[in-house]
Parts: C-alpha cells; structure tokens; sequence
C-alpha cells in the first residue's frame, strides 16, 4: 500500500513538472516531445489506479499518434513560437490562481480518495461488479461496460470519431484542385536511417499482431476495439513513416481507408438492427443466438470488431490526410 | 492525503487553463488543451480507484475491484479526443495556409486588414 501511495505522489508530482514545462518552453518541438513523456506518464498513472483498459489506450495515444499528429504539424506551421508583444500575461495568471484556490476549496467537500463506500461506487457500478460476468459471460468488466450495458453510448462515440475523421479529411484534402496532382513526399527521404528500417521491419509485424491479440482477447484480459484499432494503426503509420507514403498507400490505399471506416460503423449499427429483427430492442445481444450468454457473446465480438475497423482505419486516414497536405506543398522544413 | 490526487488534477486543469488563455501560439493553446483534458481524465479515473480493489477483470481470487464505469467513459473519451484534436490540429493547417501564420495576434491584426 505504502509502494503504491509513493508511486501515485511521484508520477503526479512529475505530470505537473511535465505540464509546467509545456507551458513555458518557447521551443514547440520540445514542447510536442514533452507532451509525449505527459502521456507515457499518465498511462503509468491509470495502471496504478487499476485502470488497465485506460492505460492501454492512453499510452497508443498520448504517447503515440498524438506527438506524431503534433510533429506533422510542425513541420508545416514552423518549429517555434513568436515572442509574444501583447502582456495579457499577469491578469490571466491571477485568474487561475483564484479559480484553481476555488477548485481547491471545492475538494474539501468531496468523499476522501479510495473509499469503498463513495457515492461514484454505489447504484449501477454494484450492478455491473457483481451481476457482469454472470449476466454476460466474460471476465473484463469493462468489456460488458463498454460493449453491452452501454452500448448505445459506444455507438455514439464511434459516430464521433467517423466524423471527426471525415472532418480532417475534407478540411485538409477538400481543397485540392481538380487536374493538379499532388506529387507524394519522398520515399527515400529515411533510406539512410538503416537502424531505423530495419528495427521497424522487425517490430511492425509483431505491433499488428498484437494489436490482434489486444482486439480479440479483449473479453477476457484488458483491451477491445479501440485500444486494437490505434496500435494497429500505429504499427502502419511507423511503416509509413520508415518506408514512404507511397508504399504505405500500396499496402492500404486511401480510397479502402474510407470505405472501412464507414463499414465499421455500419457492423455496429447492423448488430443493433438484427438485435430489433429477432425480437429485442436495439443493441440487445441476448436475443442474437440461442441462448443469453452466447448471444452476448457474439454480439460483443462483433461490435468490437467494428469499432476496432473504425479506429484503425480513422487513425491511419488522419495520419495520410496529414502527411499528404504537410509534404505536397514543399514547405517542409527538415 | 486524502485529497491529493484531486489537488493535482486541479493544478494540471490550471496550467492548462494559463496555456490555452495566455499563449498566442494555436498549437501551444492545443496542448494546452490537451493537458486540461488529460486532468479531467485523471479526476475519473481517481474516482474509481477502491483502495485494495484490483483491475475490474473478474477472477476467482478478488471480491474488491475498482469501479468499472469510469474506465469505459474515459477509454472511449480518449480516443473521440485525439479524433477531435486532429480535426482541430487540421484547422490550424488551414489557417496558416490562409493566413501565413498561427499566432492570434498576428491573425487577428491581418484580418482586420
């Protein structure tokens, strides 16, 4: 108890330092890398809160295709921040002194940290505890969470992403002129990174691998859909960023990209149809096989694997749309 | 001690906060923003820490687990975030290409042109 209460002091304590210096380094390359380290440092943090699932996902993102995004970016609106002319400054530093010194005296009033009898640990969370791996036949409370009891919410939040992702997609490449063809960046421009290739070579396959694993083991340890959909698409941005765009593009060409992000939220909503065919309500599993248990079951796997087609193929249009705009127009700095 | 990880949330919230008021820089403001979000994620997942609870993942073993809820809400809010911040990070690709730079000041003097 007394090893975990001192990790939870020095992994926050060095999340603040991370996020103070983020606010005060000028250099926004530094600054990106700092917020890689922030994420590294957080996902450690869920783990020590028992948060697995989060963990997981926190540390694809936070500390993966977040600074790579980042970086893309940089490269295109230059490396460093402009001095600042306008002293705003002071005032706005005052305001967060005092709304913070409110907050502050706001948790005085909150259930003590770790109590096992707190108001966020009563009604449906007993519920989910003690009835889930009955009700629904899998271990990975989160899993039923996720996937079951909630799912109408997951579908929402699938729905977001695909948005979001269309978004990205039509701000950055909606523009391009008809008849102008976008000259791709350099495949060569990391062929004398001979440790890098071939590290990456090394690592690719077994990233996508496990992302697998992390996609259909998500019942019964930590993972599922979306922690599988962004290692996954992290193991083709790596392949992308080793071996060129172009050869990425082979592999998993745009026009696929947009057609399986679209077809995994179609698998979802499709669950949830054939749920209302065969008698049940909407997103209701049990009624999908024979028996409860099974039904639930497959009605898991399969949205799961939606959401996991979703994810990956979002993360990897993001990166594309990214690099296709950041490297075409020739104002990459290197 | 009782209260100590929501002093830290506070204080990430804060800095986060000061970044997102304070700096001119759009893609500083971004992450700024980020570590706001990320505080809030924390708070969460905080809130469904049981102290001698484990992993919510059934086993034999365990009667005591960390509340489960939390971790589906905030798992899922990380991945809509970096979805959303692309879009954002997209926006301001967009801006520097219509207006050569991402400082607000600097935007803000040429629109007015």
């Amino acid at each position: 108890m007394i090893v975990t209460q001192a990790l939870d002091v020095v992994l926050l304590l060095l999340l603040v330092m991370t996020a103070v210096a983020i606010a005060r380094v000028k250099d926004l390359f530094a600054t990106v890398m700092l917020s890689g380290i922030y994420g590294l440092l957080s996902a450690s943090f869920f783990v020590l809160m028992d948060a697995v699932d989060v963990a997981f996902t926190e540390a694809s993102v936070g500390a993966g295709i977040f600074p790579l995004l980042m970086l893309a970016v940089l490269s295109f609106v230059g490396r460093y921040e402009a001095d600042s002319k306008r002293r705003v400054a002071l005032p706005v530093f005052l305001l967060t002194l005092v709304s913070g010194a409110v907050l502050l005296l706001a948790t005085t009033q909150m259930p003590a940290f770790g109590g096992e009898d707190t108001p966020a640990q009563q009604h449906v969370a007993v519920r989910y505890i003690e009835d889930s791996p009955q009700e629904i036949g899998i271990p990975n409370m989160v899993t039923s969470v996720l996937a079951s009891y909630r799912g109408f919410d997951t579908l929402g939040e699938v729905l977001v992403i695909f948005t979001a992702t269309i978004g990205v997609v039509v701000v950055l490449l909606g523009v391009v002129q008809p008849g102008k063809a976008r000259s791709l960046p350099a495949d060569e421009d990391m062929a004398d990174h001979k440790v890098l290739r071939i590290v990456g070579k090394m690592l690719i396959p077994l990233i996508l691998l496990f992302a697998l694993y992390v996609q259909f083991h998500g019942d019964y340890g930590p993972g599922g859909g979306f922690q599988a959909g962004v290692i996954f698409a992290t193991g083709i941005i790596l392949y992308a960023m080793l071996f060129g765009l172009s050869n990425a593009q082979r592999v998993l060409p745009m026009p696929l990209l947009r057609g399986l992000t679209a077809l995994g939220v179609m698998i979802y909503g499709s669950v949830g149809v054939a749920g209302l065919l065969a008698g049940g309500n909407f997103l209701d599993y049990s009624v999908l096989a024979s028996d409860p248990v099974s039904g639930q079951h497959l009605g898991i796997l399969l949205i799961e694997l939606g959401v996991g087609v979703t994810v990956a193929s979002s993360m990897v249009l993001i990166f594309y749309a990214f690099s296709l705009t950041t490297s075409s127009d020739g104002s990459v700095e290197r | 001690m009782d209260f100590f990880n929501y002093w830290v949330v506070i204080a990430l919230m804060m800095t986060g906060l000061y970044i997102v008021m304070a700096q001119q820089n759009l893609v500083k403001k971004l992450l700024g923003l980020n570590i706001f979000q990320t505080a809030i994620f924390i708070l969460y997942i905080s809130v469904a820490k049981v102290l001698g609870g484990t992993a919510p993942i059934y086993t034999e073993s365990a009667t005591l687990y960390s509340n489960p809820l939390p971790h589906v809400l905030i798992l899922t809010a990380i991945v809509v975030g970096i979805a959303t911040m692309a879009l954002a990070l997209a926006l301001v690709v967009r801006i520097h290409g219509a207006y050569g730079s991402i400082e607000d000041d600097e935007i803000r003097d040429r629109s007015k042109q």
